[in-house]
């Protein structure tokens, strides 16, 4: 009897983690390349979820390159769409493809769409989800907008389940609110490292809130070599400990500096 | 009466029944006609007004046939060729079109001939004739002269020679005309009496394939024309797929019942081959019209036309799934271009040249060649990112303090906001491209900034110090600096 009783406690509560999509072992989950903000994270960013990336005005490229480089972690080499308010993009400039691509992104793969306002962006993004050659949509709103409620944040994580397709919000200038994400980003841009010259983006990311486990707050460097996160690297030079397993190509780069310096 | 001023004086252009009954001809002095009947109404001639009319006019006869072009300021040409048995008959399509035309309050003459100079004549001359293929020589023969539509002057020198009719213009030898009144004159001759032909010119190209339905009684609801046009839809595209065809551009016509025509257009970045997706196009084209569809009292006839088509091969679909994702990234395309403009869903190809903002091409997915993907772009070098993630729209004039005029910021304001420079990076040299343009513009030196709290800017001074800029004898700064884009 009890046993028959905790069977189907069992089984309901199965089902209601099939319908939250909760549960660890059916998530796809990508790693950032940092351990720290990885291991938190439980092995990395969910697929086809939603995640907003929140930051203030002054700091909008830092948060388009943390957008970026998570899109392109989670999209996989797929398509990635890029949808712009064009309020934003008068406020912050348009995305530059030059840059982009010397971040390691691939501009090829990126299909860039030009919403009139929040409403018509959110509604393309709503579509974009269903869409299964994508890898991710990258959603760029600027300031505090009404439509972006809870009905619309739920919607575009429905959509983001049931296709697989990663959602991301960009959202600039704009105060981080109650929605259906199942995580959420501040970022800042981080100081370089003192000793460089000139490095990687150095991104200040705090994890304000995360669904299924704890916060925190890291200082992420983005490699654009393996195209992932990682630990800022506060040698530019390699120390003797690295010189092991070091590739053929780094060694390249430390020699051009050395001789360069 | 409309009356317009030719040669400083108020000139009759046209007249009413009554008018004419009364005396009044076009061509006539206002003054005059004002002494005859001084009680006459005088409308001010109104060009545009009236060209406005006919092309509306002419958008409604596109129901009786694709090919409608305007004949001068007063007239339509109607190719029929082929469409007349839609109607009965040419004389059935002839009374369908003057009694609508006539319902709507206008004054019509109409003709049918094998040649558009014929049908024009007859027009003017014989109105309601229709004459068989051969037979044009002996119908126009008895017409004015004028009814040729040909310049004034010709009537005139015709008038004086004494040539009143076609048919005694046509007795003359046609060298003694073209010496007189020129090729021209000969060739409408010939195309008057059906010996020569040329083609109208229609407004609109006419469409690959087209199909429409009629409808007894106006339909006016969203609910009644989306599955009607679904039911085109799946007509023409079977029609299409029959000669390989799939259509790059779609335009839907919704013909009203008082004669307003709107024409709805949908583009692909594919060929369509599938009902569903034209269905799903034109279901967001309608939704996202900024001047929604106003049925008034209906629409009596509504077309779906392909006015683009290119041949299509049917491709097995494969297991490459990179194929896949294109497919549904361009279908996905499609849709969003149909709702929100194709300038709108753009991808990014790389432009031979290094003038920053002219580096990424935004092209429409839509219009995208084939192979738009294999673009390359530069190769990435092993180096940190040297140009920004964000562009300005508009480079934006900043307040630099620096230390020595042509050395790095050491401060500098932007949007009104003081930033101290941490690090810089420069100067980068980019030189304007004197061989494109007349006035290329000033030489920029490009500087990578870092401010105290991490935010990392590229900002340039414009033109080189001394060089291209001097400093003003009054010692005022000539350096301008801009802020151009902001590093990830």
């Amino acid at each position: 009897m009890t046993s028959a009783r905790l069977d189907t406690l069992a089984r309901l509560q199965g089902a209601i983690d099939r319908l939250e999509s909760g549960t660890a072992e059916t998530l796809r989950r990508v790693p950032l390349g940092h351990a720290e903000a990885d291991s938190v994270l439980h092995g990395g960013l969910v697929q086809g979820a939603l995640h907003e990336v929140f930051c203030d005005g002054h700091h909008s490229a830092a948060a388009t390159g943390f957008a970026a480089g998570v899109a392109r972690l989670l999209a996989d080499q797929r398509y990635l769409l890029w949808i712009r308010q064009d309020f934003s993009a008068r406020e912050n400039g348009e995305l530059a493809m030059e840059g982009f691509a010397e971040l390691g992104l691939d501009p090829r793969r990126l299909v860039m769409v030009c919403a009139h306002d929040a409403d018509s962006a959110l509604r393309a993004a709503a579509d974009a989800l269903g869409c299964n050659g994508l890898g991710a949509v990258i959603t760029e709103l600027w300031g505090e907008t009404r439509s972006f409620d809870q009905v619309a944040s739920r919607k575009l994580t429905l959509a983001a389940q049931d296709s697989g397709v990663t959602a991301l919000m960009l959202r600039i200038a704009a105060a981080p609110q109650a929605s259906t994400a199942e995580t959420r980003w501040m970022v800042r841009a981080a100081h370089s490292p003192p000793s460089e010259d000139w490095g990687a983006p150095v991104l200040e990311t705090s994890l304000i809130r995360n669904r299924h486990g704890q916060t925190g707050r890291w200082i992420m460097e983005w490699n654009c070599d393996a195209c992932q996160f990682r630990e800022p690297q506060t040698h530019s030079r390699p120390v003797a400990a690295e010189v092991a397993d070091r590739s053929v190509r780094t060694s390249g780069i430390s020699a051009e500096r050395l001789l360069a310096g | 009466m409309v009356a317009a001023k030719r040669d400083n004086a108020l000139v009759v252009v046209a007249c009413d029944a009554r008018a004419s009954r009364g005396g009044v001809l076009p061509g006539m002095p206002l003054a005059t006609v004002r002494a005859m009947h001084p009680a006459v109404d005088v409308i001010d001639h109104d060009p545009h007004a009236d060209s406005v009319l006919l092309n509306a006019i002419a958008d409604w006869c596109d129901r009786f046939t694709p090919l409608v072009a305007l004949d001068g300021a007063d007239g339509l040409l109607l190719d029929i060729t082929g469409c007349a048995h839609l109607f009965g008959d040419e004389a059935r399509l002839l009374d369908t079109l003057i009694a609508a035309l006539t319902r709507q309050g206008f004054e019509v003459s109409a003709a049918i001939a094998g040649t558009a100079v014929a049908a024009r004549a007859l027009t003017r001359g014989a109105p309601r004739s229709i004459v068989a293929p051969g037979e044009e020589a002996r119908a126009v023969a008895p017409l004015h002269v004028a009814a040729l539509g040909v310049d004034e002057a010709i009537v005139r020198g015709l008038r004086r020679a004494g040539l009143k009719t076609i048919g005694e213009v046509l007795a003359r030898q046609s060298a003694e005309l073209a010496a007189r009144f020129g090729e021209g004159f000969v060739a409408v001759l010939r195309q008057a009496t059906g010996d020569d032909d040329a083609p109208i010119s229609p407004r609109r190209p006419a469409p690959d394939y087209l199909i429409d339905k009629r409808f007894p009684e106006p339909i006016a609801t969203l609910e009644v024309i989306l599955p009607t046009l679904l039911g085109l839809a799946k007509l023409l595209i079977a029609a299409m797929e029959r000669s390989g065809k799939g259509a790059r551009q779609l335009v839907a016509s919704f013909f009203r019942s008082d004669g307003a025509v709107r024409r709805i257009s949908v583009e692909t970045g594919q060929p369509v081959t599938r009902v569903d997706v034209v269905q799903r196009l034109f279901a967001e084209k309608l939704g996202a019209l900024a001047d929604p569809l106003d049925p008034g009292f209906g629409y009596d006839l509504i077309r779906l036309a392909a006015s683009v088509s290119v041949p299509t091969s049917e491709a097995q679909r494969g297991f490459d799934t990179n194929a896949h994702q294109a497919e549904d990234v361009a279908l996905l395309a499609d849709t969003l271009a149909a709702r929100l403009g194709a300038r709108r869903v753009v991808r990014y190809l790389p432009q031979d040249t290094h003038i920053p903002e002219r580096v990424a091409l935004a092209v429409p997915v839509q219009h995208c060649p084939p192979d738009a993907g294999d673009a390359p772009w530069p190769a990435r070098a092993d180096i940190p990112p040297l140009r920004p993630l964000r562009l300005l729209q508009q480079p934006e004039p900043i307040e630099v303090l620096a230390g020595v005029p042509d050395g790095p910021p050491a401060q500098f304001v932007w949007r009104r906001v003081t930033h101290r420079v941490a690090r810089a990076e420069g100067p980068e040299r980019i030189a304007a491209e004197w061989w494109r343009a007349a006035e290329p513009g000033l030489t920029r030196d490009y500087f990578r900034i870092e401010d105290e709290s991490g935010a990392r800017f590229w900002l340039y001074r414009d033109g080189l110090y001394n060089v291209e800029v001097t400093p003003q004898p009054d010692g005022s700064d000539p350096l301008r600096w801009y802020m151009h884009g902001l590093f990830a």
